[in-house]
């Protein structure tokens, strides 16, 4: 390879692989955008295999091949076959539905590292209409059961929200029943499919408090039993999440269609001018795509970021929700409390609880990109 | 598992499937890679884990590092535990 990065900007260590946009459940918080690929603009099995030679040569070690529904592609045993063989940790964040014990058998002959299965709730009847798919929660208990007996550690993950928020230590012990390694209780981030259905998704202040604290007591409690991994609800917080460990620091998306993201999110923002993994290599993307230089480092922030003693730790927050709460994508993530748009996050808190929204607008291929 | 910093004697630590003691040839480093989790891992510690084969219980793997870095066991021992444990809170070494 003959482009190498500089050396003030280090290599990617993880590469999120949206392999399709096609998925069966309907989940009202998907990270996708609203606007998806359908599977004839999707990459081809060649064109993924390459992608993944130049992230293991760029210096990826973790691989997340995700969607939609991974397993939707009839070519996910290849592909992780061709991710084991150039020394890519395989992650699978899978739905369940379509992991027959056949397919099964072929991920983990393929050498699949670690899989990790969404459940929508730890009650079946609940769990299957936030999923908007009648016998998600039963077939999901089948293919936790079929990763067990390979051996493949298993990880629950868990999306927290008005109608399972009540129940997030029962997810931490409904994963640990099912032979979970590792739980991800991840209360939602407001994006895409989730803010579209904020209103009916936002738990009120008190309840997400009390599942943060019975969550964070079972860590503890726990160690050595299960990892619980907690992702916390950032419109309840003081200071912004770091998103993505900053801007084009970490870790890349590659989209159906081989577009290559900062993160999942970024198409939102109209400034950024992404590059396609079929006309460049991965390393010359990271490197020198306008939309990973955007906002990497600091040198794009104004105040309150600019001058702020955390701007090293937290990167002035999220872009995406800066532009989606602000109009404006350099400025301070309003999540933050120094920011002077705070009061919206305040605003939706209030709003959110105030005007219960009980249906959902289900996530669905429906839409084409022009 | 619970409460217990001490690795028994007879414990036979090993690597489960989904972690991996990895040379980073582009870092020029060792990482424990295990699920949505890289270690950098030093190289007295590639030493400890190099040894965690499943075969080997916890006096082997002390025993052979005395040996081999001409060190006081007893020392040894309590560094490969402490170590060894806090990997086993993270389910990143089994017993």
């Amino acid at each position: 390879m003959t482009i190498t990065t500089s050396p003030t900007i280090a290599p990617p260590i993880g590469l999120l692989a949206e392999l399709t946009h096609r998925c069966p459940l309907g989940c009202p918080y998907c990270s996708n955008p609203l606007s998806m690929d359908m599977a004839a603009q999707e990459l081809d099995t060649e064109t993924w295999k390459r992608i993944f030679s130049e992230a293991a040569a760029a210096g990826v070690l973790h691989v997340h091949l995700s969607g939609g529904e991974p397993a939707a592609r009839k070519d996910l045993a290849e592909l992780i076959t061709h991710c084991t063989s150039v020394g890519l940790y395989t992650n699978l964040i899978t739905s369940g539905i379509g992991i027959t014990p056949a397919v099964m058998a072929k991920l983990n002959a393929a050498g699949l590292d670690h899989f990790q299965l969404s459940i929508q709730d730890s009650v079946a009847e609940s769990a299957d209409k936030i999923a908007g798919y009648k016998g998600a929660f039963s077939k999901k208990r089948e293919v936790a059961a079929l990763v067990l007996a390979t051996g493949i550690p298993l990880t629950i993950n868990a999306v927290m929200h008005r109608a399972n928020i009540t129940r997030a230590a029962d997810m931490v012990k409904l994963a640990i029943e099912l032979g979970a390694r590792r739980v991800e209780i991840a209360h939602t981030q407001y994006y895409g499919w989730a803010k579209v259905n904020r209103d009916a998704l936002m738990p009120s202040r008190e309840e997400a408090d009390i599942a943060i604290a019975e969550i964070e007591a079972l860590k503890a409690e726990l160690a050595g039993t299960i990892v619980i991994d907690h992702v916390l609800p950032d419109y309840h917080a003081r200071f912004p999440k770091a998103c993505m460990g900053g801007w084009a620091r970490r870790t890349l998306n590659v989209t159906p269609t081989g577009k290559v993201l900062p993160c999942h999110a970024a198409e939102t923002i109209p400034e950024l001018e992404f590059w396609n993994s079929r006309d460049h290599t991965l390393l010359d993307i990271w490197a020198n795509s306008p939309a990973f230089n955007t906002y990497r480092g600091t040198g794009w922030m104004k105040e309150p970021c600019l001058s702020c003693e955390r701007k090293e730790i937290d990167f002035g927050g999220c872009r995406c929700q800066a532009l989606a709460l602000t109009g404006d994508a350099r400025a301070a993530d309003p999540v933050c409390h120094l920011s002077p748009d705070h009061i919206k996050i305040e605003e939706a808190l209030t709003a959110s609880t105030d005007n219960i929204v009980m249906d959902y607008r289900y996530r669905r291929l429906e839409k084409t990109k022009s | 598992m619970n409460g217990f910093d001490e690795i028994a004697d007879a414990a036979r630590p090993h690597l489960p499937r989904g972690v991996r003691l990895r040379f980073d040839a582009i870092r020029k480093e060792w990482n424990l890679l295990a699920p949505e989790r890289v270690l950098k891992i030093d190289s007295i510690a590639v030493e400890i884990l190099k040894r965690c084969s499943g075969e080997a219980c916890l006096t082997d793997i002390v025993a052979d590092l005395a040996q081999n870095f001409a060190a006081d066991p007893v020392l040894i021992r309590k560094d490969v535990s402490a170590f060894l444990h806090g990997l086993v809170q993270k389910r990143m070494i089994d017993l």
